[in-house]
């Protein structure tokens, strides 16, 4: 089997075997079965690092076999460097999210596991993919699962959350459908990816494409003003849905503008540049104001995931390679760090079913070793040097003050904001004297929470020390589409 | 006129199915109520003879018989099998519930039939008298069984409202037809293409009464303005004859539309488009607006058929084979989504317990995880969400339309799709977010259990790959039109 099927099939196939073990008398088969599929997914998605050409900014692992001839429609897969890292950091997470949820979860344990497995697999699918249609089966087909999990597992007000996540990443997605079908025409009768890579589009089409394109990456990734959905889902959402949104799906979002919106129309990209960067500036600083104001550490690591992801957005509509990659790592270490502190998140609530900030308090007392966890997880989130959240940050900023010097003025507050409401929260929740009877008889972390965050902590660690690793499989191809983006495509 | 036998072969199935018809007629006399089942088989295996006729008689070239009045091509084939395959599906799903309600009579499986016969008729027209004789075969049947729980006021008033616009309807269809008629001088089809085509007839009254052929055909096919019927009669009905009603006829008024404005007005197309573009807006916003404000799932479905035939008319008004071939996948799709919705609602209804609310469908995953998924897959085929078919309904159209030139039109769908989507989502969020307000246990026979899991399965399977059909519907509007 061609390894990029299998990373696609296997989590799938096994949430479907997950899913057939019924009801919840068989709950620990479900859980043991749902950890074997979710270790196989990840040990099949190795081969894609290993055998990796990282001089090469080609498509590689490619697959290729026609699905629909009547639209010329095929099951075209590839990665390159820039979607490679994306699919060994979904398969892991959804690794550490079936570890999770293995003694939380009590009701509907079948259909929880068989959701994020299932899930795991179209994710990985909408990084693979090199056909449009395909690309926006897997993108449609992923909100399935997450909103039968926010809506199920989730908190008091999920229908909600669930019903505004759909819809709001439905919107964008159905417009990027017509321009997708506008390119399908535009390129013969193709709905290859790369072949509209090489499409000459004038500009008034490349402009609506772009905005069309925008709708569904800017809700998705969220920028600001489309983000209110996200702080509503991660908060309503069980934990392992938090992990994944903010570690995998808002990846989805930031993937798309590398992989459409900037190689198909760059000319609309360069113009348009300007009003990205602005939003990105915008998310960066006014929602760090935002998360400052928050008393629910949920909806406080949302604002912040947006905040930081705005960090990516900007690092690509700078057109450098510093920006670019910067944007990359930096996608890759929110991964870790947002997953991680979600978790963190997840280990309290568990333990006091409360997610508001004044319901702790002295947790270092009763709490030691996950105090120091959640520690390194913060310091990260508020880019310490040393973490992984460091170097993407600067990478930026670097990259921003090439181009202007007050773009990465007002990117560098987040050092200040990014510190202020990640530490301030950690000190109310973490110092101070045990103030609540609860917070008395809480334990700290079992083996199983130890082992997921020990492994989550040596990522962040060993990708802040020495993330070469993850940049040397990116520079092939983000150059590439750097030479790509500076050509024009006008006709 | 010469006359020979041979021009009977293609209308075997037909004649087949009148045969059995008479003969369920005659033997239902002869059954006692506790062998119904009889009429209920026989039925079922008129079905199969009707689909084996069909399928062995089938031609690649089309055959004009009866003097051009009647067709057998590709395209009436397909339609005429997937109609089959509808009826039987839906007698399937309504034996219990006719059964609990004491429905279950002769009556209502020979006005199946004979509703059949009327659609079969009107997919293998080509002349203008046979698609009216088979749209009014086809209501009369339908106004019947619609009233058929005579003692229920909602049954026989929604029967006596689809009566009443059903014939202004039929009025004004005919109406157009007498223009197009002393327009062109010719109630042929072909004839009236080729008249059309030469420029042989008057303009004015031409497209006068292309304005009464459309308006008939957006009666039959339930859009806006034309719509008003649709809710009413699909609250009213009973359940078994909604499903009815709301499946296999969109086939047959899929064929009519085609039959009438392609094959007959192609000529026209510039000016019978416009209309559709704007029935086809209005239908979609109406349909999916007014469907968020329903509680009762039967209306709540009403009004996403209406949504559902504007989108379908938007494959027609495209204009090309392309175009057609998509309205007909879409309208094959539709009528497998909505058998299977109103099989599940069947399924939730008990002896003396009408499932009408959508508050019933609530906490459905608990009583019945796999109706609640198959219900999952069906709801999310309407809403066109991949990987289920629906989805390529939808794709399969707006790539027509944004061929034909029109991308704003499918910007305006894909954004009163989006509307649509909360109401179906809100279904998925009753059954799987929700306590269960009924706890009692979900029983059905365990044919239409299969019938249903086929149903709702074939969402998926269809939507992983929906290629094979797409290349039927393909084939049968190229070597028909």
């Amino acid at each position: 089997m061609p390894p990029l099927s299998l990373v696609i099939w296997v989590p799938i196939l096994g949430g479907l075997i997950v899913l057939a073990t019924g009801g919840d008398k068989n709950a620990p088969l479900a859980r043991v079965l749902a950890l074997i599929a979710a270790a196989l997914g990840f040990i099949v998605s190795i081969p894609l690092y290993t055998g990796f050409d990282l001089h090469t900014s080609a498509m590689q692992f490619e697959e290729l076999v026609p699905w629909i001839y009547r639209f010329n429609v095929n099951y075209h897969l590839g990665v390159d460097g820039i979607s490679m890292p994306f699919i060994l950091l979904n398969s892991f997470t959804t690794l550490l999210v079936v570890m999770a949820g293995w003694e939380v979860i009590r009701k509907k344990v079948a259909q929880y596991m068989a959701a994020f497995l299932i899930m795991s697999g179209l994710i990985n699918g909408v990084f693979a993919s090199l056909d449009a249609v395909l690309f926006y089966v897997f993108f449609e087909a992923m909100l399935i699962p997450m909103y039968l999990v926010i809506g199920v597992w989730g908190g008091p007000n999920r229908v909600y959350a669930a019903i505004k996540f759909f819809l709001y990443t439905l919107l964008g997605s159905l417009l990027m459908l017509v321009a997708f079908i506008y390119l399908y025409f535009q390129a013969g009768n193709s709905f290859e990816i790369l072949d509209y890579h090489k499409l000459a589009i004038g500009m008034t089409a490349q402009e609506l494409l772009f905005v069309a394109f925008f709708l569904a990456f800017a809700v998705k990734v969220p920028m600001w003003p489309v983000h209110t959905w996200l702080p509503d889902a991660h908060v309503e959402a069980p934990t392992g849905g938090s992990v994944v949104l903010a570690a995998i799906t808002l990846k989805v979002g930031a993937y798309g503008f590398l992989r459409f919106s900037m190689p198909i129309v760059p000319d609309a990209s360069h113009e348009l540049a300007w009003l990205v960067i602005t939003l990105s500036l915008i998310a960066v600083a006014y929602i760090g104001l935002v998360a400052l104001a928050q008393a629910d550490m949920k909806k406080l690591i949302a604002y912040s995931s947006i905040a930081h992801m705005g960090f990516v957005t900007l690092g690509f509509f700078l057109f450098n390679p510093l920006g670019i990659e910067g944007g990359l790592v930096q996608m890759i270490s929110h991964g870790f760090i947002s997953g991680a502190l979600f978790l963190c998140i997840g280990v309290m609530y568990d333990r006091l079913h409360s997610r508001q900030i004044k319901d702790y308090g002295g947790l270092v007392n009763r709490m030691p070793v996950f105090a120091a966890f959640f520690m390194l997880f913060a310091m990260a989130n508020s880019g310490l040097p040393a973490t992984s959240g460091f170097v993407g940050e600067f990478m930026v900023i670097m990259g921003a003050a090439k181009v202007n010097f007050w773009y990465a003025f007002v990117a560098a507050t987040t050092l200040i904001t990014g510190a202020a409401y990640t530490l301030w929260m950690y000190k109310r929740v973490v110092f101070g004297k045990v103030t609540s009877p609860q917070v008395e008889e809480m334990q700290d972390i079992n083996k199983r929470e130890f082992l997921i965050l020990g492994v989550l902590a040596v990522c962040v660690l060993g990708m802040g020390l020495y993330p070469k690793p993850f940049t040397d499989v990116m520079h092939a191809s983000v150059d590439n589409l750097i030479a790509h983006v500076g050509q024009s495509k006008l006709p | 006129m010469n006359f020979s036998l041979a021009e009977l072969v293609p209308l075997l199935p037909e004649i087949f199915l009148l045969a059995m018809l008479s003969l369920i007629l005659i033997v239902d006399t002869m059954l006692k109520d506790e062998q119904r089942t009889g009429t209920y088989v026989l039925t079922l295996l008129t079905l199969a003879g009707c689909a084996w006729l069909t399928f062995s008689g089938h031609r690649a070239e089309p055959v004009h018989v009866f003097s051009g009045m009647f067709v057998d091509d590709t395209l009436s084939d397909v339609l005429k099998l997937a109609l089959y395959l509808a009826v039987a599906f839906m007698l399937v799903y309504s034996r219990g519930y006719l059964q609990a309600r004491g429905l279950f009579k002769g009556e209502y499986y020979v006005l199946t039939l004979f509703a059949t016969l009327g659609m079969m008729v009107m997919i293998s027209a080509s002349h203008f008298l046979t698609l009216y004789l088979g749209l009014e075969l086809l209501s009369l049947s339908l106004y019947a069984m619609v009233a058929l729980p005579r003692d229920s006021a909602t049954a026989t008033e929604a029967a006596m409202k689809y009566f009443v616009l059903g014939a202004i309807a039929s009025g004004m269809l005919l109406y157009g037809m007498s223009m197009v008629y002393g327009s062109t001088g010719s109630l042929m089809l072909t004839d009236v293409s080729v008249a059309l085509q030469e420029g042989t007839g008057q303009k004015v009254p031409l497209v006068f009464g292309l304005v009464f052929i459309v308006a008939g055909i957006a009666f039959k096919l339930g859009v806006v303005p034309f719509h008003m019927w649709v809710p009413d009669v699909y609250h009213g009905a009973p359940t078994a004859v909604t499903l009815f009603i709301s499946s296999a006829p969109k086939l047959a008024a899929f064929a009519f539309a085609i039959r009438l404005l392609v094959q007959g007005l192609e000529v026209l197309h510039s000016d019978w488009r416009d209309m559709l573009v704007l029935l086809a807006v209005l239908s979609m916003g109406v349909g999916n607006i007014a469907a968020i404000a329903q509680s009762n799932i039967k209306r709540m479905l009403a009004y996403s058929t209406i949504s559902h035939m504007g989108f379908l008319l938007l494959g027609i008004l495209a204009g090309s084979q392309n175009g057609y071939s998509a309205a007909m996948f879409y309208s094959v799709v539709y009528a497998m989504m909505s058998l299977g919705s109103f099989g599940i609602i069947l399924l939730l209804s008990r002896q003396g317990f009408e499932s009408e609310e959508l508050d019933d469908l609530k906490g459905l995953n608990q009583r019945s995880p796999w109706a609640a998924f198959l219900m999952l897959l069906l709801m999310f085929a309407m809403a066109g969400i991949p990987p289920t078919v629906g989805f390529y309904a939808k794709l399969s159209v707006l790539q027509a339309v944004v061929e034909a030139g029109f991308v704003w039109l499918a910007v305006v769908a894909v954004l009163f799709s989006l509307i649509g989507a909360f109401y179906y989502l809100r279904v998925v969020k009753l059954m799987y977010f929700d306590e269960p307000l009924q706890t009692a246990p979900i029983e059905a026979p365990g044919d239409m259990r299969l019938a249903l899991s086929v149903n709702g399965l074939a969402m998926l399977a269809l939507g992983i790959l929906p290629g094979p059909l797409m290349a039927v519907c393909l084939i049968a509007v190229q070597s028909s039109l």
